[in-house]
């Protein structure tokens, strides 16, 4: 169970915008970390719109998460610029290296691999994310040792 | 209205500025394909098999959301047109589960129908099975969402319409779902089992929770006695599943079909409607009367009930204490009817063939146990008791006439109307007309409550006392007047809510489809029912009187509190 | 007053290689070297280079120094700031900026005329008083003590500027639109939601000149009688968030916002929208839903946004770049602006050179120019000696180039009679190695998940174009998969509902007309390029 009174206190400081739900749930997932059952009945209740909207919502955007994810979130581009610098090549090293498909957690809870939509980094190609942190110029070899980093040090880069 | 000519497929129409693409189309007898399209709803435009080519512009257009303009040239049925049609048509079909003849839509499935206008042979594309959880959590409403074509017309009505918001769109791209937030499923999620989705779908996705094998079991099982009673909106509704025309009148045709069917006794929920009326009309003069909460809120329909429960909690004390004439038909058949049949409640099997999927929700409440027993064990929508009569080969529109059993089977005009918007309120008014003023109305129809607009008020001089009534047809007019009563801007002494447009003749276990153009036929029947009746005021019902004269006492006596009284449940609209 | 300046580029991709932290130690060390004073160390957009590292510039000197590293700073400081030096080895001489001395004469400057990124990084984005001296917020002076609203839009009109959003629309006329409707409350709508793969041109502009988008939309707004401005920004992109925020708050505090700007009676304020990841909300009624807080689905046209937008009410939907442009063309006015370009379509127009490209970047260029000039000239060609393949011009949804088009004027008008259009600009370079039927299940690939899903030719057309692809590349396909696939484009491109199911089979069709010949021996199991599973299937057998 969360504490869940932190999310009344960001609906209340967005009481001047209208139409705020993405915001508010931007914030509250910066809060809790995703945005489950139990923290979107909350908003729904607060906000006064119908759960079902709000979570047609968070299923809508990819930034919005409704499941608990791992510590770090690997995000790759795979889009035709970063494609044509070879982001398949990279994209199977890491799978590899984590042992996961697209959108699966390891088992520690490390490590979450998704893909993402094109950064504007593609002078940079191929280019993955990790939490917040951009890497460009990857190559397989290069996007492991980034990962094996951030394994090593268990926290984030930032 | 200003008047605009178009040209479709090379012949001139006329139509009201403003009218669609095609709206126009079908004045010119053309039927342009369609499957997210409804009339009862505004155009989402999402199955793309509406398209038409309109001169002077490369993009095809939809049909169903493109408003006609003086001059302009469609053109509906081009090759481009043809292709296009077919390609969203294999896309379609290529991801749904083809099981037609286990599917509860087989023989009215939008899907099929313009499959076949489309001269589908063939589907290009490799089959790809759409995966879905069959739901069924909830008692009213089973979801198939497999073979859900993501036409949103169900979202839709539990947003507009009903205000609900139980369904929602979630995900996006290929993997675009209609569901229950969190996919927990209508039963547990505060969806008030009004069915109005299941109107509206165009195909097997969505089905009301099926009773006919419980009532199969029981007609065979020589040791029970099967009672049915029929709701007043089932008699002009179950002929179109027949088809017949939208509108036909079938009361004595439908007795014939349910005594074929094997039902030790055919009676009429009208009977227990007239009752109703007594004892809410009471209800509302003792308020008045006495100062209590006031407006009175009408209480037969349980689509409406569940919403009040989830959404309202604080205003129940509004609502009439009498059960749905459904629940006093059972109650009574378990009490006074088994006393007059020397016969015992255990013994008693009460089915109601209803227009309605919440009264299955209903029937299943423990409250309503008046006798000991459960008062309704078996509730049909109308066009499950259309499937029970096919089963065994009847066809309905060549029956002949039979009439109802006595008493149960006894009624008037004012309790026939209760299947329409208005009417609970125009019968409960005939009523307390002549009890408060001792004196005879001078005309029985009071049309100021009939219609179809969402929201309709009115004011009845009962002898310088002034009621004001208000009727509410559809949730989210409801929820409207509710707002007002919430905000103490409603200064009204009774108030009627149908969870359903138009009432019960739309209601979510009727024949599909259902529009706003053949809920005014059924509507039309059942007045026209009314004036075929000698007597149409609940008051005069001879049965009624006798009901209380052997058995009840008066209105509102001890006796009626426990079998016909009910009572309610603070719901919230999230489980905590 | 500091003696020098040093600017640092700071953008995501120089951040991605280490800028934030070279900054603090920039800082830190001048510092213990006791220059805190004389030189300010000031973080600016993109300078226009890439791919070399962490870039900075050291002023008044405009010396360039590429590939920085941490063990470069105290080297950077000993010897050319206080010792006078230029450290050689790190120094770049192919600048981007015309403005840049040094006796360039590189084509990269050469043909690039800067309008909308005359400020970028030149000036410190974060400084109001910076873009003021550059001229900043004369235009909106000019406008509103010395033009009428009408004025303002007529000067728009006749500058025939086309909207850069990627559709090309006519600015003046869509204003026109919006002013016509007679609404108390009318909305500015800044579209910065770049999503499309290849463009980061309007990151740039925020990120290096977010005053010029202010002032634009304050522009806007005084033509159509609008005094709200939204800018939506993509949720990725975290600095120009910030930068713009900034931004606004130094206008607001100099009543460049707010209420009666330049003591005339007209007000205008602005605030930032955040997007969520949805590559559909760059589409603009997409958009709207959004900030009225739903899933970014389309909506239904007509009405369109300049009657019926934001909250129902008139709404103006511009791209960063259109409204950069905006104060330009107030200012020198619109003969001036239709001298650039050519005359369908003039001005200039910001180019992202991405894909297999030796100098990879952000450029403004006439239009009119040559894809040769841009790819060789500009771009420095392909690397590693490889042949060129194709271009794809405007993102994921652009036309194909190839070969052939290599000399083709690019303009609005000459593109589209190549079946191409310039879309948001992005220009994307795939050489002879790549296998294609590989590369347009890339592109595929994008919409299946960049779908809003409404419509069943784009929800299920893209997902059934991709497993014909994949089909292909796995040495499953039909012979009649060829007819099936442009069967299902020609009807997405006509019949689907809103720009991104209409546009998404453009380069599938593009790459059937032009290399028709490597779809078939796919089906026929062979790759030419040998990249794709079909390929490694084969491998696998052999
Ligand atoms: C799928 C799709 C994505 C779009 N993405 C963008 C975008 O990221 N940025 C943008 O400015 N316009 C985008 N547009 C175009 C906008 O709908 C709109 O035309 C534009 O913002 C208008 O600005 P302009 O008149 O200045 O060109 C997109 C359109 C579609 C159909
Ligand atoms: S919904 Fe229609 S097409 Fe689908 S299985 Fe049922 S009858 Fe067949
Ligand atoms: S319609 Fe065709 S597929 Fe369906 S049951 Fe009849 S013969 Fe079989
Ligand atoms: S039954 Fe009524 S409330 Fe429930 S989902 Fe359907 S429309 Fe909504
Ligand atoms: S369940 Fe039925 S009504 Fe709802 S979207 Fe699916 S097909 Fe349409
Ligand atoms: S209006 Fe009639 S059909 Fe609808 S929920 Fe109420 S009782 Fe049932
Ligand atoms: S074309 Fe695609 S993005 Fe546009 S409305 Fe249809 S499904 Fe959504
Ligand atoms: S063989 Fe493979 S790599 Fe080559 S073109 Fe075909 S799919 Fe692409
Ligand atoms: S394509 Fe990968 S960052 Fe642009
Ligand atoms: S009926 Fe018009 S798009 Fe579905
Ligand atoms: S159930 Fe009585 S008519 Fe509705």
């Amino acid at each position: 169970m969360h504490d869940l009174n932190k999310i009344d206190e960001i609906i209340q400081a967005y009481a001047d915008t209208r139409t705020p739900l993405i915001y508010v749930l931007k914030d509250v997932q910066k809060e809790y970390g995703l945005l489950s059952d139990e923290i979107l009945t909350r908003v729904a209740q607060k906000i006064n719109i119908p759960l079902s909207e709000i979570y047609g919502v968070a299923t809508f955007y990819s930034l919005f998460t409704t499941t608990a994810k791992g510590k770090h979130i690997v995000r790759c581009c795979n889009n035709a610029p970063c494609h044509v610098k070879g982001s398949k090549a990279v994209l199977d090293h890491i799978k590899s290296y984590l042992g996961l498909e697209m959108g699966e957690t390891t088992p520690d809870g490390t490590f979450t691999l998704e893909f993402t939509s094109c950064l504007g980094l593609c002078a940079v190609a191929p280019v993955m994310m990790v939490d917040n942190e951009v890497y460009g110029n990857l190559t397989p070899e290069k996007a492991v040792a980034i990962l094996k980093d951030y394994k090593m040090k268990g926290t984030s880069h930032a | 209205m200003e008047q605009i000519t178009l040209k479709i497929d090379g012949r001139p129409v006329t139509v009201p500025a403003g009218s669609t693409v095609l709206e126009a189309a079908e004045k010119a007898q053309i039927t342009i394909p369609r499957l997210c399209y409804h009339p009862d709803l505004p155009p989402v435009s999402a199955c793309r098999l509406c398209v038409v080519e309109i001169k002077g512009d490369r993009l095809l257009r939809t049909a169903c959301s493109w408003k006609a303009s003086e001059g302009m040239e469609v053109t509906t049925s081009s090759r481009v047109v043809r292709e296009s049609r077919k390609i969203a048509m294999e896309l379609l079909l290529s991801r749904h589960p083809m099981r037609c003849t286990e599917c509860v839509r087989n023989g009215s499935c939008e899907l099929r129908t313009v499959a076949d206008q489309l001269g589908i042979r063939e589907i290009r594309f490799a089959y790809n099975e759409r995966k879905g959880f069959l739901d069924t959590s909830s008692l009213a409403v089973v979801r198939d969402p497999g073979k859900c074509i993501l036409c949103r017309r169900c979202v839709q009505t539990c947003t507009m319409v009903q205000s609900v918001s139980a369904l929602g769109m979630e995900n996006r791209g290929y993997d675009v779902w209609v569901d229950t937030p969190f996919g927990k499923g209508l039963g547990d999620v505060a969806c008030v089992a009004c069915g109005q989705c299941i109107d509206r779908c165009p195909v097997g996705a969505l089905y009301e929770n099926s009773h006919i094998q419980r009532v199969w079991d029981a007609l065979d099982n020589p040791n029970l006695h099967v009672v049915v009673q029929t709701a007043p909106a089932v008699r002009v509704a179950i002929g179109e599943e027949f088809g017949m025309p939208a509108g036909s009148l079938v009361t004595d045709k439908m007795v014939t079909a349910l005594r074929r069917m094997g039902f030790d006794k055919v009676f009429d929920t009208d009977f227990t409607a007239d009752l109703t009326i007594m004892e809410e009309g009471y209800e509302l003069l003792g308020r008045i009367k006495n100062g209590g909460t006031l407006p009175l809120l009408t209480s037969c329909s349980p689509g409406w009930i569940n919403f009040i429960e989830h959404f309202y909690p604080q205003l129940l004390p509004h609502v009439s204490s009498c059960k749905s004439p459904q629940q006093m038909f059972g109650a009574l058949a378990k009490t006074y009817y088994a006393e007059k049949a020397g016969l015992q409640a255990k013994d008693i099997y009460v089915v109601s063939v209803m227009p309605c999927t919440a009264k299955k929700y209903e029937s299943d409440r423990a409250e309503m146990n008046s006798s000991g027993f459960q008062d309704v064990d078996a509730v049909l929508t109308t066009r499950e008791a259309a499937t029970m009569m096919k089963q065994i080969g009847i066809n309905l529109a060549e029956l002949p006439e039979e009439e109802y059993d006595a008493p149960l089977g006894i009624s008037t005009g004012a309790a026939v109307i209760f299947g329409n918007t208005g009417g609970v309120m125009e019968a409960a008014l005939r009523t307390v007309y002549e009890v408060v003023t001792k004196k005879p109305l001078d005309t029985v129809e009071i049309t100021a409550v009939r219609g179809m607009e969402g929201v309709r008020e009115a004011e009845i001089d009962l002898d310088g006392l002034k009621v004001r009534a208000a009727v509410a047809n559809g949730l989210a007019n409801a929820r409207k007047l509710m707002e007002k009563i919430v905000s103490g801007e409603a200064n009204y002494h009774f108030i009627e809510i149908m969870a359903c447009p138009g009432g019960c003749i739309g209601g979510g276990g009727q024949p599909v489809p259902t529009s706003l153009d053949i809920r005014k036929k059924r509507a039309d029947a059942l007045y026209r029912a009314d004036r075929g009746l000698k007597i149409r005021k609940s008051h005069e019902n001879p049965a009624i009187l006798k009901l209380y004269e052997e058995f009840l006492g008066e209105p509102n006596s001890h006796k009626a509190h426990d079998l016909l009284h009910t009572h309610y449940t603070a719901k919230t609209v999230y489980s905590e | 007053m500091h003696r020098i300046h040093i600017l640092i580029a700071m953008d995501a991709h120089t951040i991605s290689q280490g800028a934030r932290s070279i900054k603090d130690a920039m800082t830190r060390e001048l510092a213990l070297a006791g220059l805190a004073n004389e030189v300010r160390v000031v973080e600016t957009g993109s300078l226009g280079i890439y791919d070399k590292g962490v870039v900075l510039v050291v002023f008044p000197d405009a010396v360039y120094y590429v590939g920085v590293k941490m063990e470069d700073v105290t080297e950077i400081i000993s010897e050319h700031l206080i010792k006078g030096r230029i450290v050689e080895r790190l120094q770049y001489l192919d600048m981007p900026s015309g403005e840049a001395k040094a006796g360039d004469k590189s084509a990269r400057v050469s043909k690039q005329i800067r309008v909308v990124l005359k400020n970028a990084g030149i000036i410190d984005p974060e400084s109001i008083e910076e873009y003021i001296a550059n001229d900043g917020y004369e235009a909106l002076g000019k406008a509103l003590t010395e033009m009428t609203p009408e004025q303002v839009m007529e000067e728009v009109k006749a500058s025939a500027m086309q909207g850069r959003g990627g559709a090309f629309f006519p600015t003046g006329i869509k204003w026109g639109f919006a002013a016509r409707e007679k609404s108390e409350e009318k909305y500015i709508i800044c579209n910065a939601d770049e999503g499309e793969p290849g463009t980061f041109k309007d990151r740039l502009i925020l990120e290096g000149d977010p005053h010029a988008v202010i002032e634009g939309m304050a522009l806007a707004g005084y033509a159509v009688g609008a005094h709200q401005g939204y800018v939506y920004i993509r949720g990725e992109y975290h600095m120009s968030i910030a930068r713009m925020q900034r931004a606004i708050e130094q206008a607001r505090q100099q009543g460049l916002l707010g209420k009666n700007i330049f003591s005339s009676s007209f007000s205008f304020d602005l605030d930032i929208r955040e997007g969520a990841g949805a590559y559909i909300c760059g589409e603009e009624t997409a958009l709207i839903e959004s900030i009225e807080g739903k899933r970014g689905e389309p909506r239904n046209k007509p009405p369109f946004p300049p009657s019926v937008g934001l909250w129902g009410k008139p709404t103006i939907v511009n791209n960063v770049e259109t409204l950069a442009n905006v104060p330009q063309i107030i200012l020198k006015g619109a003969k001036w602006y239709r001298s650039l370009g050519t005359e369908n379509s003039p001005g200039t127009k910001v180019f992202t050179m991405v894909g297999n490209i030796n100098n990879p970047g952000l450029i403004e260029v006439p239009m009119g120019i040559t894809l040769r000039e841009i790819i060789y000239d500009i771009g420095h060609g392909i690397p590693e000696g490889k042949g060129f393949l194709l271009a794809q011009l405007g993102g994921t949804t652009g036309g194909i180039l190839t070969r052939e088009h290599l000399d083709l004027p690019l303009a609005v008008d000459t593109l589209r009679n190549a079946g191409a259009g310039m879309g948001s600009g992005a220009l994307l370079v795939v050489d002879d190695s790549q296998c294609l039927v590989d590369l347009v299940k890339t592109f595929v690939e994008f919409f299946v998940h960049e779908s809003c899903g409404i419509c069943t030719l784009c929800r299920e057309g893209n997902g059934r174009l991709l497993e014909l692809l994949e089909r292909m590349t796995e040495g499953k396909g039909a012979a009649e998969d060829l007819h099936l696939m442009e069967e299902l484009a020609n009807a997405m491109m006509r019949g689907a509902f809103c720009g991104l199911g209409q546009a998404a089979p453009i380069p599938v069709l593009g790459c059937l007309r032009y290399f028709r010949e490597e779809f078939e021996q796919h089906l026929q199991g062979t790759c030419r390029a040998g990249k794709c599973e079909l390929h490694a299937a084969n491998e696998a057998a052999a």
